[in-house]
């Protein structure tokens, strides 16, 4: 769940991380008071939950509270990549002698949480990765045990930066580290963290992600940042098609047959288990396949709720044929997926042998669901095809 | 009428006695049976949730509900 920076600002703030003077406008008439009450030059900077903001003229200089009202009344109607402007940040206008750039995410390969530190900030930092990576630090450290500022400094040394820097640096890069945790966050990033001309050390601009799930548990700060329960902070409103997906998932308890996102492509995706989801996902990618969908399946939902699914999929426009694809199950019965998806392919007026590309779920049951698939002429296999395998199935009969 | 994949048939002597009706509902983890007035009714769209555990078997005498898997006929 992502923040908008304002909110991010307001977090780093209470853990004392140094700010420039700055308030929110809402209107024209705050940007100008706001500007005023700074005294001197301003940045306004268009509260959206997107990249991009600079290109597309999003964030404008002012030198006066004139020049500041009317920038607002400019920026509010501008879209970034499809999101529109909440509101306008307006902060003082620093002079920026260099820029670092400080984050925190979790690694899930190694399992824990890692700092990443450059001192080439207020650029991409996958860029600078790539094109200077004796600049880019990444230090991995515990969830469980206790932090200490020598790792954010071991970190911050990393990258060639001493003396006077790093002592300034060290303990805000710190704070970040403890914010991540305490917050149960997925990214606690500062690009900028800047030194200015004056020698302060200032946080530019901050992008905070909490753990979706963590909500309930945040509620009391979500509450103080005036995040209300019924925002979702996603990349985009959801589709018509997402909505019907989530309704279908909300009418039986039973297992999960939703989090469905739109795409473009021709395969339709009934997949699932275990993270199969996000790898099936790829594998179909990977084999040059178009999905129209993604989707999640598991917890053994039933028959009626993954018959639901497979018709909301294949009345997709576009949708040609569907991919039926899980990992190994355990808990999700073979042969009661199959009867949902077999069922939803006849009530939407296909034939499942037709239709249905692959159906590659081995596991619970499989002895049954694979009487049932047989019955229907339906393609399936068992786990000695590997998912990447039926992924790959399934797009060549989508070229064939 | 049957489900697509499951039918379950019950012996009259059965689906006339209340008690063992109202057993049938209790046992049942997909509410295939229910009771109407005193008389044993399958709900027949919740025919195909059936997960074949047996558990409806178990609760009459032997041979008074059976379970058939329509797929492999």
């Amino acid at each position: 769940m992502r923040f908008y920076e304002y909110e991010s600002k307001a977090l780093f703030r209470r853990h004392g991380m140094p700010l420039g003077k700055s308030g929110l406008a809402r209107s024209a008439d705050d940007a100008r008071r706001i500007a005023g009450e700074i005294g001197g030059p301003v940045v306004l900077k268009s509260q959206v939950l997107s990249g991009g903001r600079m290109k597309a003229g999003a964030v404008r200089f002012a030198d006066h509270p004139g020049e500041a009202a009317a920038h607002y009344d400019a920026i509010v109607p501008i879209v970034v990549n499809g999101q529109k402007c909440r509101a306008v940040l307006v902060e003082e206008r620093s002079g920026v002698a260099q820029e670092y750039f400080a984050a925190i995410t979790w690694d899930g390969r190694r399992k824990c949480p890692v700092l990443v530190f450059s001192d080439m900030g207020g650029i991409d930092v996958e860029e600078v990765a790539e094109k200077h990576p004796e600049h880019v630090s990444k230090t991995h450290f515990s969830s469980l045990l206790p932090v200490t500022p020598r790792i954010a400094k071991q970190a911050i040394s990393a990258t060639g930066v001493s003396g006077d820097a790093l002592n300034r640096l060290t303990p805000i890069v710190f704070e970040l580290m403890r914010i991540f945790l305490a917050y149960d966050l997925t990214l606690a990033e500062i690009n900028p963290l800047a030194r200015l001309s004056d020698g302060r050390f200032l946080v530019l601009d901050g992008h905070i992600d909490l753990e979706a799930e963590a909500r309930g548990k945040h509620r009391k700060l979500l509450d103080e940042l005036g995040i209300q329960p019924a925002e979702t902070r996603q990349a985009r409103e959801a589709t018509p098609f997402e909505i019907a997906g989530a309704e279908v998932n909300a009418k039986d308890h039973r297992g999960v047959a939703g989090n469905v996102v739109e795409f473009d492509g021709n395969l339709g995706l009934v997949i699932g288990a275990g993270g199969g989801s996000l790898t099936l996902f790829d594998a179909v990618r990977k084999h040059g396949g178009r999905p129209a969908n993604y989707c999640e399946i598991g917890g053994n939902p039933s028959v009626n709720k993954a018959k639901e699914l497979t018709k909301l999929i294949l009345s997709k426009p576009g949708v040609e044929k569907i991919a039926v694809m899980m990992n190994v199950v355990s808990n999700t019965r073979v042969d009661i997926v199959a009867r949902g998806v077999i069922k939803g392919c006849i009530e939407a007026g296909k034939k499942p042998a037709d239709v249905i590309a692959v159906f590659r779920i081995p596991g619970a049951w499989e002895g049954e669901g694979f009487k049932i698939l047989r019955k229907y002429g339906v393609d399936y296999c068992d786990r000695s095809v590997s998912m990447y395998e039926a992924a790959g199935r399934a797009v060549a009969k989508m070229k064939a | 009428m049957p489900g697509m994949f499951i039918d379950v048939r019950v012996e009259d002597e059965v689906a006339s006695d209340e008690k063992l009706a109202r057993k049938l509902v209790e046992v049942c983890p997909v509410n295939i049976f229910a009771v109407d007035g005193s008389r044993l009714r399958i709900v027949e769209e919740n025919l195909d949730e059936c997960v074949l555990c047996d558990l409806c078997v178990q609760a009459a005498p032997p041979g008074t509900v059976t379970i058939v898997k329509l797929y492999e006929s």
